[in-house]
């Protein structure tokens, strides 16, 4: 683990957010708009609005929709003079920053997003001072943030271009006001940071034997029920497995782990007598239910329909059911091919094959962690918190950030390091070579940022009067114990 | 069904003269010779052993009908019995081919008790003798030279027949009225053990008491090393029992003899056993067919120790010369049938393939296997048939029979281990110097299934990748399963496959959970930092295989294609010999050099000057591609 020290600096940061005041009042980044527009649909005057597919909020007044819209196409437009290969990407404005986004030709996507400020209340009846904080949002975060919007969009619809073929553009802005319109509110721009901009899978840490074992069973149930085409399985909302490629993987991997998950996590910590407890089908015990589908196989009214989902395949896309299935906290995602349509007689062949071996397999793995953890000592709080990433299989933990739920992912440390820590990957991003900066904050905290061949690392050390040799000393020390394990590749 | 006849007689038999009126036919089961006695002896005795060196001929006098006629253990002295009194020595030179062995001749007639009548003897030695009496068995030691006997050990006893184990040199006697009382003896080099007395369970118990148990039902054979004694239950009307089976009683050096074994038969009639290849075979007279059995087999649906026959019955493959009526055969321990009409002595053979498709449970197949003498080509071709049929649900069929495999694998490796350790620490330590554990035909390892099964199978065309995948890690589970460390080449075989699928992603995968990285051409320590190592050697590996486009696919996947040495790839790709390919390769690192440096041409460092030479030579000045020009 040799990282060649490219550059080595030392950093003052300030923190402008001491209280000073009982009444001062501090705002957080905010969606402030989002719209998509096709600047080929109304090329003539007069006929600007057809070119907004569509526009949040939406009680905003028509002319103003249209000046924004404008104005955007301008200075994309203006932009793409000095770079034709690379239009702007944002707009820093004092009270807001927007972001452009072309994911299909001609399509863009813009991010309008509130600058965090503070309001200070003046003395006299004068109306309060607003101070923006411009510098303190990442272009890199938000940017990924605009990304994925599209790429969930597009797992669950497929790309504009294909709505646009099969319906016009009436289909395509139906489809986009359906999605986004649900879609937006889970958007909590205040808690995005470097996670965002990874992008990254938690993969469950595991021993080979258990690991074999699961293959042994995603092979099994991939040939005996042949129309499943592809297989992903998780375990405690990380990733072990996934017959999908790469990317496919990463955003069904946020869809699930942010939204899908958070939303059935209640029947695990029901009570025994609770009717959300699943049904012990004849002697056989198991506690396989599905996630999408069917709640209850033996409600004769349910409905056999699941979500589909946009894979990519070689130059086209693919169009697939995505059945999930969990027992206990293992999950596994089947898809298979829309053009079957599922049958009530098909979700039984799966449950009665599935379940049983799913809910052994789930307590065999739910055993080997525990013994792995035994074997790794006692959990007790370490003196620093880190990120890691991976580029190259997308890898990533981090115990810096608390279990994701749907509404807000919970960081341990202060916004202020988690910037640093955004300020280091921007900087990480800018050459190729091998590189590790360390940060002295004020708040005593070091921040650590390592970068070698595809990873990523980020430290964060609460060493009071440690100097940069000691911490230097700690971050090897961390990385020979840490990343010797057996689940990333190093 | 000429095909399904799983039992054999031995092409190459032993024959002798045939059983007539003017030639009496001896067995010996101790050496298993055949004894022609022509005239009493007189006009010659020509004794046949099991391979040609053995075979002795000889003359003498005829002094009267000849009962029982048997050599010493390696043929020193001849003991020929012709009254139920007495019994002749006679020592051998057998260095000519013919002998008159009148004048050496001694005849022994003062047994212990003397209106005994011989009912038979058994050599346990080169010169030791055991004669069993209708009223007790003595144990002699024999001195040709001074022509004398020596008693070692008598004992007296009521005794309506016995049977010998030339293998375990035991010696069981029938006493009691019904005779179902059995007696055994043990015999080692000069001393005879009484073993425990066990009683055989009749079917019906005669009133009046009389002989009940016949010799013909009993037969004493050692399967899986243990000596069991046979009993051949017929069925009776009277008791509840609709078809006769064998019951096998356990006789253990020390200790109690225990019922062990129940064959069902399910059928009535007369049988015959033999043992062949730890197997218990039961020929049905009447029907013509025999049944196998194998004791280690556990049935799950019977009742514990009680056995099915293996395989539906069939009959014997017919031998290569018609033979009048297999009826007259007479049948010896293990594994011999003699047709004394007509003059043959066969060794009764197993043979595999055929229970393959008689057998379709392939667990239990393969527990059959397993268990037999020359089973490994069988067992290879029975992991390539069930991978070649890629029927529905085969995978869990598959994994069974990988476990079964490499749990006989790994009980080798680790016998073998542990006599490795014992021999490092010394030969000194210890009583019995260990011995080295044998490998069978059972012992399947990984360079076999690559060799014979998973290196065609991968292979074979219209076999989907899928499936294929799904094999090799289901050997590689087991293999793990069992901790054996696995062999690169089968890690090879897995990049392999995926890389010609472009299943990049899952090799990562694979990678990442240490699948695939525990062996050593995969993980070489390199002073590089270890996350490349792993990349590093697959691009090795695919290009040792001359998978020179598979290797840039997969450098690209990683994204590591700006930092390879071009020249590893360009060595490859030229010596393969396929200038297309050269050509592609080569245009794939101008394009890069391009990209990186906006200029096609390669840096000194990368030492590719030859490679352009090769690449002008090949396809002209004009083809390489010039810098871009702004």
């Amino acid at each position: 683990y040799e990282v060649s020290a490219a550059g080595v600096c030392c950093a003052g940061i300030s923190v402008p957010r001491m209280a000073t005041g009982m009444q001062e009042k501090q705002y957080t980044p905010s969606l402030l708009s989002f719209f998509i527009y096709n600047p080929s649909f109304g090329p003539r005057e007069g006929e600007e609005e057809k070119k907004i597919l569509f526009y949040h909020p939406c009680d905003v007044e028509k002319n103003e929709k249209i000046r924004n819209v404008g104005l955007c196409e301008a200075i994309v437009q203006f932009t793409r003079t000095f770079c034709p290969t690379k239009p702007a990407k944002s707009l820093h404005t004092q009270k807001n920053r927007q972001f452009f986004f072309e994911p299909e030709d001609n399509f863009w996507i813009v991010m309008v997003v509130r600058n965090p400020m503070i309001e200070k209340p003046n003395k006299d009846g004068k109306p309060p001072t607003i101070e923006y904080q411009e510098e303190e949002i990442l272009d890199t975060v938000y940017g990924a943030v605009l990304r994925q919007c599209y790429s969930m969009y597009k797992l669950f619809n497929g790309t504009f271009g294909r709505a646009m073929e099969a319906g016009g553009v009436e289909l395509l802005t139906q489809k986009l006001e359906k999605f986004f319109y649900r879609y937006l509110q889970t958007l909590h721009l205040q808690s995005c940071d470097l996670l965002d901009v990874f992008g990254g899978i938690s993969f469950f840490p595991l021993d080979k034997m258990t690991y074999l074992k699961i293959q042994s069973f995603v092979n099994r149930v991939e040939e005996s029920l042949s129309l499943v085409k592809y297989t992903a399985f998780l375990y405690n909302d990380q990733l072990i497995w996934s017959g999908l490629e790469q990317d496919d993987m990463r955003i069904l991997y946020k869809y699930l782990t942010t939204s899908l998950f958070p939303r059935h996590s209640e029947p695990e910590l029901a009570g025994r007598d609770s009717p959300l407890r699943p049904e012990v089908a004849g002697n056989l015990l198991h506690y396989g239910r599905f996630l999408t589908g069917p709640a209850n196989l033996k409600d004769p009214e349910a409905k056999f329909r699941f979500p589909k989902i946009f894979v990519n395949k070689e130059d086209s896309y693919e169009e697939l059911h995505l059945i999930v299935y969990k027992a206990m906290s293992a999950a596994a995602c089947f898809m298979i091919s829309a053009s079957v349509e599922l049958t009530r007689e098909f979700c039984e062949q799966l449950d009665s094959l599935v379940g049983p071996q799913l809910t052994l397999l789930a307590s065999d793995i739910c055993e080997q962690f525990n013994i792995n953890r035994r074997i790794s000592g006692p959990d007790k709080e370490p003196q620093f918190k880190f990120i890691y990433f991976n580029h190259m299989n997308l890898a990533e933990k981090s115990t810096i950030h608390m279990r994701k739920t749907a509404s807000v992912s919970l960081t341990s440390v202060h916004p202020d390091l988690m910037k640093i820590l955004g300020d280091i990957n921007c900087d990480f991003a800018r050459v190729d070579e091998d590189e590790e900066i360390i940060v002295k904050a004020m708040t005593d905290y070091w921040v650590v940022g390592k970068k070698s061949d595809q990873r990523e690392l980020y430290v964060i050390l609460n060493q009071k009067n440690a100097n940069l040799i000691e911490v230097n000393e700690e971050v090897k020390r961390l990385c020979a114990t840490q990343f010797n394990n057996i689940f990333f590749l190093d | 069904m000429s095909d399904e006849h799983y039992l054999e007689l031995c092409d190459n038999p032993v024959q002798f003269e045939n059983a007539s009126s003017v030639n009496n036919v001896f067995f010996d089961e101790a050496n298993k010779q055949v004894f022609a006695v022509r005239s009493g002896g007189a006009t010659g005795v020509v004794v046949k052993g099991p391979d040609d060196k053995n075979s002795v001929a000889f003359r003498m006098d005829d002094k009267g009908e000849v009962k029982c006629i048997k050599f010493s253990i390696g043929n020193k002295i001849l003991a020929v019995q012709r009254t139920s009194k007495a019994v002749m020595f006679c020592q051998m030179n057998l260095q000519c081919v013919v002998l008159e062995v009148s004048c050496l001749c001694f005849v022994f007639r003062s047994l212990q008790t003397k209106n005994a009548s011989v009912l038979g003897f058994c050599w346990t030695n080169w010169n030791e003798i055991v004669f069993i009496t209708d009223q007790g068995i003595e144990f002699y030691q024999v001195f040709p030279d001074k022509r004398s006997v020596k008693l070692l050990k008598s004992q007296s006893i009521n005794v309506n027949w016995y049977q010998y184990c030339p293998e375990t040199a035991v010696i069981l006697l029938s006493t009691t009225v019904q005779g179902n009382v059995l007696q055994p003896f043990a015999f080692r080099s000069g001393t005879m053990s009484k073993m425990s007395k066990f009683e055989i369970e009749l079917p019906v118990v005669p009133k009046p008491a009389k002989l009940s148990l016949s010799e013909r039902d009993i037969a004493m054979a050692t399967i899986y090393g243990q000596l069991y004694v046979m009993y051949l239950k017929h069925h009776s009307r009277t008791a509840n029992s609709p078809s006769a089976e064998v019951v096998l009683y356990h006789l253990p050096r020390e200790g109690a003899c225990k019922k062990s074994h129940v064959l069902k038969l399910n059928t009535t009639g007369k049988f015959a056993l033999n043992i062949v290849d730890n197997l218990v075979v039961v020929h049905h007279q009447s029907s013509q067919t025999s049944l196998i059995f194998d004791i280690r087999l556990r049935e799950p649906d019977c009742a514990v120790n009680t056995h099915q026959p293996v395989l539906p019955a069939r009959s014997i493959h017919p031998y290569r010369i018609p033979l009048s009526d297999s009826s007259s055969w007479s049948v010896f321990q293990p594994d011999i049938i003699i047709s004394a009409s007509e003059g043959y002595l066969w060794y009764l053979q197993v043979k595999l393939p055929p229970t393959v498709n008689l057998l379709q449970d392939k667990g239990k197949l393969m527990d059959f296997l397993l268990r037999r003498r020359d089973c490994k080509m069988v067992i290879l071709s029975v992991c390539s048939q069930i991978l070649e049929g890629g029927e529905k649900g085969s995978l869990p069929v598959v994994a069974t029979v990988f476990d079964k495999l490499n749990q006989v694998y790994k009980e080798y490796l680790e016998a073998e281990q542990t006599y490795t350790l014992a021999m490092e620490s010394g030969p000194s330590r210890g009583s019995a110097a260990q011995k080295r554990p044998v490998r069978t035909q059972a012992v399947i390892d990984q360079s076999d299934m690559y060799t014979h099964v998973l290196s065609a199978f991968t292979e074979r065309k219209g076999v989907s990748h899928k499936f294929i995948i799904a094999v090799l890690m289901e050997y590689i589970r087991s293999l793990n399963q069992f901790q054996i460390t696995v062999q690169h080449y089968l890690y090879e075989l897995v990049i392999k496959t995926l890389v010609q699928h472009n299943l990049f992603y899952m090799l990562h995968q694979f990678l990442q959970y240490h699948v695939l990285s525990d062996s050593k051409p995969l993980v070489r320590a390199t002073p590089q930092p270890r996350l490349s190592t792993a990349n590093d050697e697959i691009v090795e590996v695919l290009l040792s295989k001359q998978q020179v486009l598979g290797a840039l696919r997969f450098i690209r996947s990683v994204g590591g294609h700006d930092n390879v040495s071009a020249r590893k790839f360009l060595d490859a790709a030229q010596q393969t010999g396929d200038q297309m390919l050269f050509y592609t390769v080569f245009r794939f690192f101008q394009q890069r050099n391009q990209r990186l440096r906006g200029n096609p041409a390669f840096n000194p460092g990368e030492h590719c000057e030859e490679h352009v030479v090769h690449f002008k030579q090949l396809f002209g000045e004009q083809a390489l591609m010039k810098p871009a020009t702004v």
